[in-house]
């Protein structure tokens, strides 16, 4: 089975949302396809308890025309279309032109008791809980580090949580440099203030680390850290996010060039969202953390591009930069300091998959020795979790990825629709 | 400058090369191994580490049989990831059973155990393959490893004995006498190359070519097959000489992982996944183990199979050198004969009696 | 489309909200959601597809995301794998 697109967007999230509408505007079949179930991305995310932001229902609502490919997971290149998986089988999307929009994943760095359940991303438990994870009722510890806290925050008090505290590793000086620069971002400092407003009450605290999770069959207790010393602190959940990285593994396997500068690697893009491959776009996240404002105004210069409009596209440059050096100002001021990368012990399972320490580790050159020797990044998430975290960690620079993309069934990498049906239609188109 | 002087020179750290190190270090012999990559980096990464013996030639049934005994040694290495599934024929049609008969006699013959089965013992053995098929023949004393451990393992004990482990080190080219290496210095002692598909770069003079494979990987599904399987028809792919070809190949992991094979081209030099030849291979397997096809999978990866003309390796002196010995050129038995290779090798350079016929490997058979 | 989801998660019945993930109709009765190699107990980490600690059997199919598979009526969720 075969769909062919003048424009293909990877990503629903804000700066696909944009790309696809823009190029739906001039009048280009656009796909729109997303590994998850709705649309929204990871910041736009649906919440099955309260109303969507009027951002996100508008972008979502201006996909006229638009084939929103929910639950469709890239899992190949084959001779310039995708092979997508769907859970009713794969199909391959062809294009004239392709947007990578593959927006970012949560940072999550390991430290002693990190495995326990109960424990996850900051970004990952507020996502969770828009899909209906129960926390009503639970005392939520928040760590890491970045804006994204406060977010996380917000949404796990609005379902219910009783968010106990939240615990920035930026240091109070760096934090109160970056408020200092929020002023000439008015509407960036609005929204601090009315996320604050909305967690009054709760303690934010700076320079201070979860350096340990307790419990059995559950995180109960977790140590934290602040030049005070260390305290003790019960709890039923933890959610520990230390910021965002690129998700580059589509842009990867394209061909498309990365800059690997200075710890994760993303997109190499020109001015006009041109990767090195020709007729593949990128935008937002993907070429490098730059928020949502950046991801927005990216998506609209990447669905003009793609669609042939790069005068329409060159309007929107002065508003992209001014977006992109928030982003530059967020990195700078909460990037994990090395008190957070000390924090695994060399008893410390480093990949989650196949249950390697870090202690394992020791005296291999790079990942893919590591990889051959241990085991470490040969399991399901392929290394997404543990080569970005030795990355981080100063290890070594994670591992050329392999096909397939994500784990797919050998049927799709067989090229196969699953259901008899389709079969049929393959063999006769 | 003073030259380090070595009683063997091992170039490659290949499962094939790490085994020769630590035979000859195991000898007493003064080792270096110089390997550019990580060890067992290339093929022997590659490779799904069945031990299985081949019957369609005599020579590599000699050379599997010596080595697969002497692969009992590292049984109860954790390293070596040693798990006694047996090897599984299976038979789709009469004719495949019937020449099974003649296959196992053969097996019998060179003193490996084989049962042939009918199509009801085939089917309480492994009761996911498809309906259909007309029986098999279980090779029970068979077994898998996982050969970059292996590998690692083999340098390690050489190195404890001594042996000088020179990583990420490429030999530029062979000098009278010793090696020189890519910083620029050099070694003394004699040579022994055993670089694989790479061998024409330091010895054009034996043909060989690289035979591509792919090779994919599943999460874990433990029980839901027991043996390594293939199907009856494999050595046609394996020793034909088509252009490519696919082959039922399918291996339980330790894991409870299921590695799926198998497929050989010869025209292919990239070593991206071909999509077009994954489906060939993934069809095939398919229709042996119909199950297959909704498992997850995890990778796909290529890897080159080093391949003489004639499908035998390259174990002994290089034709008109001195103090220059090749071994290299296994295809896919590699993993199998590595460790029998190694030995037979050792006894020439060692000028003692081999316990094999060395005629059928001697390089000069093939030497331009 | 009713509000409300009723699916099986170990044999035990669960509702949610229409929209809901497996793994928050799974969290409803236990945080054990796979075993780790080494025989851990192993729950959602990062919420979004990709670090594949929620992997659970659904309707018999192994190592199923629960955090991206919506919940569905009449689903069999088995979180012991």
């Amino acid at each position: 089975m075969t769909e062919r697109y003048d424009v293909l967007v990877v990503g629903a999230g804000p700066a696909g949302l944009a790309a696809a509408g823009t190029a739906a505007a001039h009048g280009a079949r656009v796909g729109l396809l997303d590994a998850q179930p709705r649309a929204g991305g990871q910041v736009w995310r649906h919440d099955v308890r309260k109303p969507a932001p009027r951002a996100a229902r508008e972008a979502i609502a201006a996909l006229h025309g638009v084939n929103l490919l929910a639950q469709h997971s890239v899992i190949a290149s084959e001779d310039g279309a995708l092979r997508v998986e769907t859970p009713e089988g794969s199909a391959l999307l062809t294009y004239g032109a392709l947007v990578l929009a593959t927006g970012a994943r949560e940072l999550l760095l390991p430290f002693p008791g990190w495995t326990l359940p109960g424990v996850s991303g900051a970004g990952g438990l507020q996502a969770l809980t828009k899909q209906g994870w129960p926390v009503a009722g639970k005392r939520v510890v928040i760590a890491g580090s970045g804006p994204l806290l406060l977010a996380a925050a917000a949404t796990l008090r609005a379902h219910g949580a009783k968010v106990v505290g939240i615990h920035e590793q930026a240091s109070p000086d760096s934090v109160h440099a970056f408020a200092r620069q929020l002023l000439h971002w008015p509407a960036r400092a609005a929204q601090a203030l009315s996320l604050r407003a909305r967690l009054m009450g709760v303690p934010y605290r700076f320079g201070s680390i979860v350096r340990h999770a307790h419990g059995e069959d559950a995180v109960r207790v977790v140590e934290i850290e602040d030049a005070h010393g260390t305290a003790c602190v019960d709890c039923d959940l933890l959610a520990v996010g230390y910021g965002l990285v690129p998700n580059v593994e589509l842009a990867q396997l394209l061909g498309c060039a990365l800059d690997h500068a200075p710890t994760h690697p993303h997109v190499q893009v020109d001015e006009l969202l041109r990767t090195s491959v020709p007729a593949v776009f990128a935008a937002g996240e993907a070429c490098g953390i730059g928020g949502l404002a950046a991801a927005r105004i990216e998506g609209a210069i990447a669905g003009h591009m793609a669609s042939g409009h790069a005068d329409e596209a060159r309007v929107l440059l002065p508003e992209r930069d001014r977006a992109r050096r928030f982003g530059a100002l967020l990195a700078r001021h909460f990037a994990p300091g090395s008190r957070v990368h000390a924090l695994a012990t060399p008893q410390t399972l480093i990949c989650r998959c196949e249950d390697v320490t870090l202690g394992a580790l020791d005296g291999y050159a790079d990942a893919r020795d590591a990889k051959l020797a241990t085991r470490c990044g040969m399991g399901a998430c392929q290394g997404r979790i543990c080569g970005t975290a030795l990355a981080e960690l100063g290890r070594f620079p994670r591992g050329a990825g392999r096909p397939p993309l994500f784990p797919a069934r050998l049927a799709t990498l067989a090229g196969l629709a699953t259901s008899p049906s389709d079969d049929a239609s393959r063999s006769t188109t | 400058m003073s030259v380090p002087g070595y009683d063997l020179i091992v170039i490659g750290a290949g499962i094939v090369g790490a085994a020769c190190a630590d035979a000859a270090s195991g000898d007493g012999l003064r080792v270096a191994i110089v390997e550019p990559g990580p060890i067992g980096g290339g093929a022997t990464a590659a490779a799904m580490g069945h031990l299985v013996a081949m019957d369609d030639d005599p020579a590599e049934l000699a050379l599997a049989r010596y080595s697969l005994r002497q692969w009992e040694a590292f049984a109860d290495l954790p390293e070596a990831e040693f798990s006694r599934c047996g090897t599984l024929w299976v038979a789709r049609e009469e004719r495949e059973l019937a020449a099974a008969a003649a296959r196992a006699a053969r097996l019998a013959a060179a003193g490996v155990e084989a049962q042939l089965l009918d199509d009801q013992q085939l089917y309480e053995l492994e009761p996911e393959l498809a309906p259909g098929m007309s029986g098999g023949m279980l090779v029970p004393r068979e077994a898998v490893v996982y050969p970059p451990r292996v590998a690692r393992h083999l340098v390690a004990r050489a190195q404890s004995r001594g042996a000088v482990l020179y990583a990420g080190r490429r030999v530029q080219a062979l000098r009278r006498g010793g090696a020189q290496l890519d910083d620029g210095s050099s070694l003394s002692g004699p040579v022994l190359v055993a670089t694989g598909c790479a061998l024409p770069a330091l010895l054009p003079q034996l043909p060989m070519r690289a035979r591509k494979g792919h090779l994919v990987i599943t999460d874990r599904y433990p029980g839901l097959l027991r043996h390594q399987l293939l199907e009856l028809g494999y050595a046609d792919s394996a020793h034909g000489d088509a252009d490519s070809s696919v082959a039922f190949n399918v291996q339980p992991r330790p894991t409870g992982q299921i590695l799926l094979g198998s497929s050989r081209e010869f025209s292919a030099t990239d070593a991206a996944v071909s999509p077009a030849m994954l489906r060939r291979m993934l069809e095939r397997c398919f229709a042996f183990v119909p199950a297959l096809r909704e498992l997850q999978a995890l990778r796909a990866w290529t890897g080159f199979r080093p391949t003489t003309p004639d499908g035998r390796p390259y174990l002994g002196a290089v034709p008109g050198a001195t103090d220059q010995w090749v071994a290299a050129g296994h295809e896919g038995l590699g993993v199998t004969t590595a460790l029998g290779s190694a030995r037979l090798l050792l006894d020439l350079i060692q000028q003692r009696q081999p316990a094999l016929d060395p005629a059928p490997y001697a390089p000069s058979r093939l030497a331009a | 489309m009713s509000a409300t989801v009723r699916l099986q998660v170990n044999g035990q019945p669960v509702e949610v909200p229409a929209g809901a993930s497996v793994a928050a109709a799974v969290a409803h009765w236990t945080l054990h959601f796979r075993t780790s190699v080494s025989g851990e107990t192993r729950a959602p980490l990062c919420g979004m597809g990709v670090c594949f600690e929620c992997r659970v059997r659904i309707d018999g199919v192994a190592h199923q995301r629960a955090c991206i598979t919506p919940a569905r009526d009449g689903m069999q969720v088995d979180s012991h794998d």
